[in-house]
């Protein structure tokens, strides 16, 4: 009997298209454009101007703050542009734009990995070397790393818990670095154990990957502590308090954040720039992405440098299909749509989904007919069917009440609902209008 | 420029639906359809024809010209109420009054709420419970079962009715059921009298295991609802088995089988949580039994649904499901 | 038989009656309530909509705060307006303030002939929700996203969506309660003086783009020429963030700028039909010197 979370949960077909494609390296792009706010916290501060000229890894954007991440440029070339551009929500944004020209990376940057093994660097020259790369958390939340990894005072943290569930359907980005980069992952594990001090390290991978989990489990021997855990396959078990349930047990109260329990969770993709941060003194600057969609020729894994336009991408996949209706920057369930293919990929783009004109469109919602289906699926025990009804009246004490601060936002409800009622659209507003609510009463 | 669709996520669906459920619940209904077709032959077929064709055309007419909607009467729901509203009748009853019980139940049932998932109460039983009151002796002439064979039906009292007078009369249950000559095997298959559908234990038994395969409902309910009449009536049955009858005879008499499986589970009708189903569940087997030993009705399930549905916000309201934390 | 039970009956229900009566009684004076009694007579004289136009919760909220005021000067209620206010004055004993009519402005002209849909939205129908998603079905940040979410909050049936999808408010039925303007997610619509004979001047874009993004989103969007600025005789109009605002207080409704508008930005409403239109050659050419 394999291990997954208690409440609720969804299992959507997996369509993983692309789990046998290799990783492939992208071709540079002509031009790329860097956002300067591709984490949660404040935009980094523009480093160059206009004119200027960069080199691969070199430092464009300093994080403002405590919660903020350094940007580092992705390509060589000339800054044509400093000016905000208009990003995938359609909104403009501070941004970069910068002149592809060459190839030339920061001497800085290793070619090979230092020979260290990953327990002879100190606990700070590890959190150092992360923050300066402006790592952030890759799997999609993008909360800067190198504060995960310093647990606010009083708490400890007990044990590190390794993301690889991937359990958005379509996505393999994850999968395929585990697959591709095994040795690797556990080398930047061990780093990220020495970083928090901890003795002992969950990585959750859902059963769909059987060959991942082989692998992982053959590099995991070599080392001390870490442990590798297939999980049954069920949505949403990538959600932080899901996968420390699943793996350990524990439920993290409502409100309180992961350390409570005494966990860190990271993502694989996090771990595998740690180690390129570390071993390498490389920059977060490109990252694997997965194109996929059922009418695509050919979906794939990328890896692609920052700023990238998604457009590149996938026309390196066989290009746009006809029948194209809706993108998605993410997975289907809780990626974002997009307005056009001319936005860039960031920190935080675990996927580009294409789904054909007929997937793209909602059914009419109809009258809800009460049936429960949208409580027993919220993995955090909510009533979406109440939420919503209290939604749509703007009734904020009651959404609060009714915890409707601890959604995760994993679209179980709006999924599940035999009326097509878009409950987390309507959740998700009384979500943050509440949010509002409670931080101008605190103030 | 390309054009595309922008909503917020998720971006796919189940693919669930009203009518998958709805008509699921339909096909769920087809074994007990054909044991009563068996048991009372044509009067069966037609009493349910009616019912739900006058269903369906209710709700068309007070959709389209009453409250100005776009007519949704193909989502299985209308039909479902027609159906469980014939289950709920003899199959003897006049077909008018068939008729009428079908208005009250789609039209105070359903559409004085606002329609479907509005509803306080079952549509059905809003409906049976109208035509038990207004036409108490057609209501309670139960034809004996003899399928399709050309002699007048007989019409005799359900079993729960014969141990009722029996009570009253001051005899012994067992005595009485023994002069009915109703063997056990009888009962389980649904030989005996009773309404169109809620005589045949079986075949309402094999609905409920296609509707948990289906997922469509969950096991609370129901299970719930035969564990309290088992344990409540069976402690009185020990308390005096000549005054009350075992467990086992509540279970398979009347409309318990129908009222569990299918009328309490309604979804619109019922809480939202399991700990709400259970104490729901809880509420409506402790009534039944309630009503059927101390009451004047031999049969209790439909009060009781009809009791409890009233209880279902106020459910809903205290049973929160299990938070994660 | 039959007399006495009616005769118990009747004693019984009596007794019942007059106990519940005496409880009653004695229960309201241990838990009254002391409050001033011309709170409750302002409370009579207002509308009693309780749209909270007022700023206040409700009608009873605002006759609360009108007892509590030593002056009238702040306190509005929009429902009733001039008249009521004189009402509640006069019972309070006070002076009212001047206020003039007012009513709420949908600024925003970008219907699909004027605005080209680039994307469709599949969401929840509200403003609110696309607003947070993402631009909107149109190129222009700025601008109505038709799901009529003032619609909804309307307490008074003014506002309605038109068959270009954008909302159209009543001169007859809107009493200026605000509640449009405060759940617009995009701050469209504004409450301004209701003018002499309804009629007014105002600019009907809130575009903060640049000239040309402005237009390449919508063609009748505000593109901050300043053209108006310079042909204001009274300074009423100013430019900021490369949108032109006329100031209600100030214009005089002389309608010059509407006249120069090159994008025909600023509407004027309720005003008798011009006798000379302006000859096209010269809007043509302004169209021209944008491009």
């Amino acid at each position: 009997m394999l291990k997954t979370f208690k409440i609720g949960g969804v299992h959507p077909p997996e369509n993983k298209l692309s789990a046998q494609g290799e990783i492939i390296t992208l071709p540079l792009p002509e031009q790329v454009i860097i956002p300067l706010s591709q984490h949660i916290g404040a935009p980094a501060a523009p480093t160059v101007k206009k004119g200027d000229t960069v080199k691969v890894g070199q430092l464009i954007g300093q994080a403002a703050g405590f919660i903020s991440a350094n940007i580092h440029s992705s390509v060589s070339g000339t800054v044509t542009s400093v000016d905000p551009v208009i990003d995938a929500s359609g909104y403009p944004r501070p941004a970069i734009t910068i002149k592809v020209e060459g190839d030339e990376w920061d001497e800085k940057i290793l070619k090979e990995p230092l020979s260290q093994h990953p327990n002879t660097f100190t606990k700070e020259e590890i959190i150092a070397a992360i923050n300066a790369a402006g790592i952030v958390g890759m799997g999609g939340a993008t909360f800067p790393t190198h504060v995960k990894l310093s647990p606010p005072p009083g708490s400890t943290a007990e044990v590190l818990i390794i993301n690889g569930v991937e359990c958005e359907p379509y996505l393999t980005a994850d999968h395929r670095l585990m697959l591709e980069h095994g040795k690797e992952l556990i080398a930047g594990i061990e780093l990220l154990m020495k970083a928090l001090g901890v003795k002992r390290t969950i990585v959750g991978i859902e059963n769909n990957k059987k060959d991942a989990i082989e692998e992982l489990e053959k590099h995991a021997k070599l080392a001390d502590g870490i442990e590798i855990c297939p999980l049954k396959i069920q949505y949403p078990q990538g959600g932080e308090k899901q996968l420390i349930q699943a793996t350990t047990g524990k439920f993290v109260p409502s409100g309180a954040l992961p350390i409570a329990v005494g966990a860190v969770v990271q993502n694989v993709g996090t771990v595998y720039a740690v180690y390129e941060a570390v071993m390498k003194r490389k920059p977060l600057f490109e990252r694997v992405v997965t194109v996929t969609g059922k009418s695509l020729k050919e979906p794939g894994n990328y890896l692609c440098r920052i700023g990238t336009p998604l457009a590149q991408l996938i026309e390196a996949a066989g290009g746009l299909p006809e029948d194209t209706g809706k993108v998605i920057g993410g997975g289907p369930m809780m990626g974002k749509a997009l307005t056009t293919t001319n936005v860039s990929i960031t920190k935080g783009t675990s996927g580009v989904l294409l789904m054909r004109q007929e997937e793209s469109s909602r059914k009419e919602n109809r009258n809800c007919i009460r049936c429960t289906k949208c409580v027993s699926v919220c993995p955090m025990g909510l009533e979406p069917y109440h939420l919503m009804l209290l939604g749509e009246h703007n009734k904020l004490e009651a959404l609060e009440a009714e915890k409707v601060m601890d959604c995760i936002e994993c679209g179980s409800c709006s999924y599940t609902c035999p009326a097509n009622r878009p409950l987390l659209d309507v959740i998700r507003l009384g979500k943050a209008r509440t949010g509002q609510m409670i931080r101008t009463r605190k103030n | 420029m390309s054009n595309f669709t922008i909503s917020p996520s998720p971006h796919i669906h189940s693919g669930d639906s009203i009518e998958k459920n709805m008509y699921g619940v339909l096909i769920a209904l087809i074994p007990a359809f054909i044991f009563s077709i068996v048991f009372f032959g044509i009067g069966a077929i037609l009493v349910t024809l009616t019912s739900v064709v006058a269903c369906l055309i209710f709700e068309f007419i007070i959709q389209k010209y009453l409250m100005k909607q776009r007519p949704t009467v193909w989502d299985g729901s209308a039909i479902i109420t027609g159906v469980l509203l014939a289950f709920n009748l003899p199959s003897s009853l006049p077909l008018w009054i068939v008729i009428i019980g079908a208005l009250v139940a789609i039209g105070i049932g359903k559409m004085s709420f606002g329609g479907l998932g509005n509803n306080i109460f079952n549509p059905a039983l809003v409906g049976r419970v109208f035509l038990l009151i207004s036409f108490p002796v057609q209501m309670t002439s139960w034809p004996v079962p003899n399928g399709f064979s050309t002699v007048d039906a007989v019409t005799g009292a359900t079993p729960l009715a014969i141990v009722k007078e029996a009570v009253k009369n001051g005899q012994s249950v067992t005595d009485a059921l023994a002069s009915t000559g109703l063997s056990s095997s009888n009962m389980i298959i649904g030989n005996m009298g009773g309404s169109l559908g809620e005589v045949a234990a079986i075949g309402l038994l094999l609905g409920f295991a296609y509707m948990l395969i289906r997922k469509i409902i969950t096991w609370h309910i129901p299970v719930t609802i035969f564990a309290t009449v088992i344990v409540f009536a069976g402690i009185l049955h020990l308390v005096n088995p000549v005054h009350f009858a075992d467990p086992l005879f509540h279970l398979f008499t009347g409309g318990m089988m129908l009222g569990a499986i299918f009328m309490a589970t309604d979804y619109v009708t019922s809480p939202m949580t399991h700990k709400g189903m259970i104490i729901y569940g809880v509420g409506i087997g402790v009534l039944t039994v309630i009503i059927r030993v101390f009451g004047a009705y031999p049969e209790g399930m439909s009060f009781a649904i009809l009791i409890m549905n009233g209880f279902t916000p106020l459910i809903n309201r205290y049973c929160k499901p299990a938070r994660f934390a | 038989m039959m007399t006495t039970t009616i005769i118990y009956t009747i004693i019984f229900l009596c007794a019942i009656g007059i106990a519940s009566a005496v409880i009653l009684y004695f229960v309201a004076q241990k838990f009254k309530v002391e409050e001033d009694p011309r709170i409750d007579i302002v409370e009579s004289i207002l509308p009693g909509a309780n749209c909270g136009g007022c700023g206040k919760p409700g009608c009873r909220g605002f006759a609360e705060a009108t007892v509590k005021a030593t002056s009238l000067d702040g306190l509005f209620c929009p429902v009733g307006g001039a008249e009521t206010m004189a009402k509640v004055a006069s019972a309070l004993g006070m002076e009212v303030s001047a206020q003039t009519p007012q009513i709420a402005v949908v600024r925003c002209n970008g219907t699909c002939d004027h605005r080209q849909r680039t994307s469709t939205y599949d969401g929840y129908r509200s403003c609110a929700i696309e607003h947070s998603l993402y631009r909107g079905e149109t190129d222009c940040t700025y601008g109505c996203l038709g799901c009529g979410d003032c619609v909804n909050v309307c307490a008074f049936d003014a506002i309605h969506m038109d068959a270009n999808g954008l909302p159209v408010v009543s001169d007859e039925k809107c009493v200026a309660c605000g509640a449009c303007v405060k759940t617009c997610p995009r701050n469209i619509i504004e409450l301004r003086n209701k003018g002499p004979k309804d009629r007014r001047v105002f600019v009907c874009c809130v575009n903060k783009d640049k000239g040309n993004i402005a237009r390449k989103a919508c063609t009748v969007a505000c593109i901050g020429c300043g053209k108006c600025v310079k042909e204001c005789p009274f300074e009423a109009i100013t430019l900021e963030n490369n949108l032109a605002y006329i100031d209600f207080r100030k214009c005089k409704l002389c309608r010059k700028c509407v006249s120069v508008c090159p994008t025909h930005a600023i509407h004027e409403v309720n005003f008798p039909p011009r006798k000379i239109t302006e000859p096209a050659t010269t809007e043509a050419k302004n169209d021209e010197s944008i491009q």
